[in-house]
């Protein structure tokens, strides 16, 4: 097996024990993306100098003899809303093409605190709005498993890049779905912690109040290592949470003896791939015979998720691109007077549907219509957490298809925003409650395309979710 | 029709952005095609139910009012579309 096939938590053992340099690692790295970049078109920006400087004090300190961090000298993939100092951050938007930001997000810096080889910044849908990278400003990323496939998205990019060999983990952000579904496409692991469990400062804002980031990565193993880098109370952003971090490792043991876990019959319904289906009721089987009890349960509201999360997610973002109005930073395109070159700037900049949101969302919370559009919304989101929270009263997982259909072809569905939309309806009712989820392959479709299943755990309770997916990760 | 042509030209003109003509019969026909579709939340009975800005239980998060370092003036700027000494530039807000 090449090196960029490998996962973290095996190059960190041929690392430590001299086996490989981190130099040959990030040279194997670069010379497959030399080969696989110009079909999969994962990165908006490649950081090779960064990372062969990085390989190099890593190599260094290994011949120290001194001890290296679990991701130390990992290569990886940042999605480009994540604010990286000295490197362009575009949010895959015209109106960021140029943006250097001036700091660091905190979800970054402490990947960088771990020595990781920082590859490149990786494509999205422009702002993170959309489920395939169509909506990126600059190219379309293209599925590993099948060129003519999306990769999904938001962060197509990212979980494109560890399904393709070019890079060994990603770091994403989920607001709808945005790593759990691309995660599915791509054949690869992908986890949305508990809202508030990793700081938000410096992932530029697309919903604040769902929007997390998250690993992308080839087992349970690698996503543990990163959550453990990743998570944790942060100044600078109010919204992260104090509560206590395990240490996510301690979760990687093969057992689900007891655990309750849930079937809602709202997800799977008519519409869902029978192959997916069938898939997913294999993998609670499998949960069955290791010791779990598997029961059927309802989760009522659900039909209401995606008309919830299609009026919040807008209205919050409508208010979060105002700053994009070509005054302090990104693009300006002049105009007679102030108004006019803020019209023009975003008229021109901005794409079909970052512009279409900011619409809805601004139509959503306008005079005459808030009540009906906005503050509904705010309520139903009371009941499907309620759902939820009534669900786990009695249960310790729920266990659901990631996606209703497998990776689409490219220009399939972008002339249908609502059915585009409607590829959420698994994974948005999670980022509505707060909790977390997972996403973890499990089997090919006949055409050889990643089923995936989604796991969902209770606030806070990353590591039971991560024991299950471990648990079936082993018998595979 | 839950928009009319006259709606998105408001809402259009509220968020700061231009429709061109050739696009504005394919905007109005997804948004009000989208606005339809979220219509099913009106089936839902909401009374005294109360509204979710987040998820996670959270109260005020106070810190102590202390000076910390900030951004270096030249950093701040350093994305500026249009500066002039130490400021940013926009085109006249004032009549003359």
């Amino acid at each position: 097996m090449a090196l960029y096939d490998k996962t973290a938590h095996e190059l960190h053992e041929l690392l430590t024990t001299k086996k490989i340099s981190a130099a040959e690692l990030t040279a194997d790295i670069f010379s497959h993306i030399d080969e696989a970049e110009n079909k999969i078109r994962a990165y908006l920006t490649i950081t090779r100098d960064k990372a062969e400087a990085t390989a190099k004090l890593v190599d260094e300190k290994i011949s120290r003899g001194e001890k290296i961090f679990p991701l130390e000298g990992i290569p990886c993939a940042i999605k480009d809303n994540i604010c990286t100092k000295g490197i362009k951050t575009t949010c895959a938007s015209k109106i960021l093409e140029n943006f250097v930001p001036p700091y660091d997000a905190t979800a970054y810096k402490k990947i960088l605190a771990q020595n990781s080889i920082i590859v490149g910044k990786a494509n999205l849908d422009e702002f993170a709005m959309g489920s395939s990278t169509e909506n990126s400003g600059f190219y379309t990323t293209h599925n590993p498993h099948d060129l003519e496939r999306v990769p999904g998205g938001s962060s197509g990019g990212s979980t494109a890049a560890v399904a393709g060999g070019e890079a060994i983990f990603a770091l994403g952000s989920d607001t709808g779905g945005s790593i759990r579904q691309p995660a599915s496409f791509c054949g690869v692991v992908g986890f949305k912690p508990t809202y508030g469990r990793v700081s938000r400062y410096g992932l530029v804002a697309f919903a604040s109040s769902l929007d997390q980031i998250g690993p992308i990565t080839r087992d349970v193993t690698d996503c543990a290592l990163v959550l453990n880098a990743i998570c944790g109370q942060d100044d600078m952003d109010s919204t992260s949470t104090a509560a206590q971090i395990p240490d996510f490792t301690k979760s990687l043991v093969a057992d689900v003896k007891g655990l309750k876990i849930g079937l809602p019959k709202e997800y799977f319904v008519k519409g869902i791939d029978p192959e997916i289906e069938t898939a997913v009721r294999n993998v609670a089987k499998k949960f069955e015979e290791l010791g779990a009890e598997i029961v059927e349960i309802s989760l009522p509201h659900t039909e209401y998720a995606i008309a919830t999360y299609y009026l919040i997610a807008p209205a919050e973002a409508a208010t979060n691109l105002e700053r994009y109005d070509g005054v302090s930073y990104g693009a300006r395109v002049d105009g007679a007077d102030v108004v006019e070159m803020m019209t023009n700037t975003r008229t021109e900049k901005f794409g079909a549907e970052v512009k279409r949101r900011i619409m809805i969302g601004n139509y959503a919370l306008s005079a005459g219509y808030y009540d009906a559009y906005y503050l509904k919304a705010l309520k139903v989101r009371t009941l499907i957490q309620k759902d939820f929270t009534d669900a786990f009263e009695k249960l310790d997982l729920i266990l659901t298809p990631t996606t209703p259909n497998v990776a689409f072809k490219i220009g399939e569905m972008v002339s249908d925003p609502l059915k585009m939309y409607l590829q959420d309806i698994c994974t948005v009712p999670v980022n509505l409650a707060g909790l977390p989820g997972i996403s973890v392959p499990c089997g090919v479709t006949k055409n050889n395309l990643p089923i995936g299943f989604q796991l969902i755990g209770k606030a806070l309770d990353e590591a039971t979710i991560l024991k299950a997916a471990f648990t079936y990760e082993s018998t595979l | 029709m839950k928009i009319s042509e006259q709606d998105i030209k408001t809402v259009a003109s509220l968020s700061r952005l231009k429709i061109r003509e050739e696009e504005s019969a394919d905007v109005l026909f997804q948004l009000n095609k989208i606005l339809t579709y979220v219509e099913n939340l009106q089936a839902l009975d909401t009374t005294n139910i109360e509204p979710t800005t987040y998820a996670l239980p959270m109260q005020n998060v106070f810190r102590e009012d202390k000076v910390k370092p900030s951004l270096d003036r030249e950093l701040a700027l350093s994305n500026a579309p249009l500066k002039e000494d130490g400021y940013f530039k926009v085109p006249r807000v004032l009549e003359a």
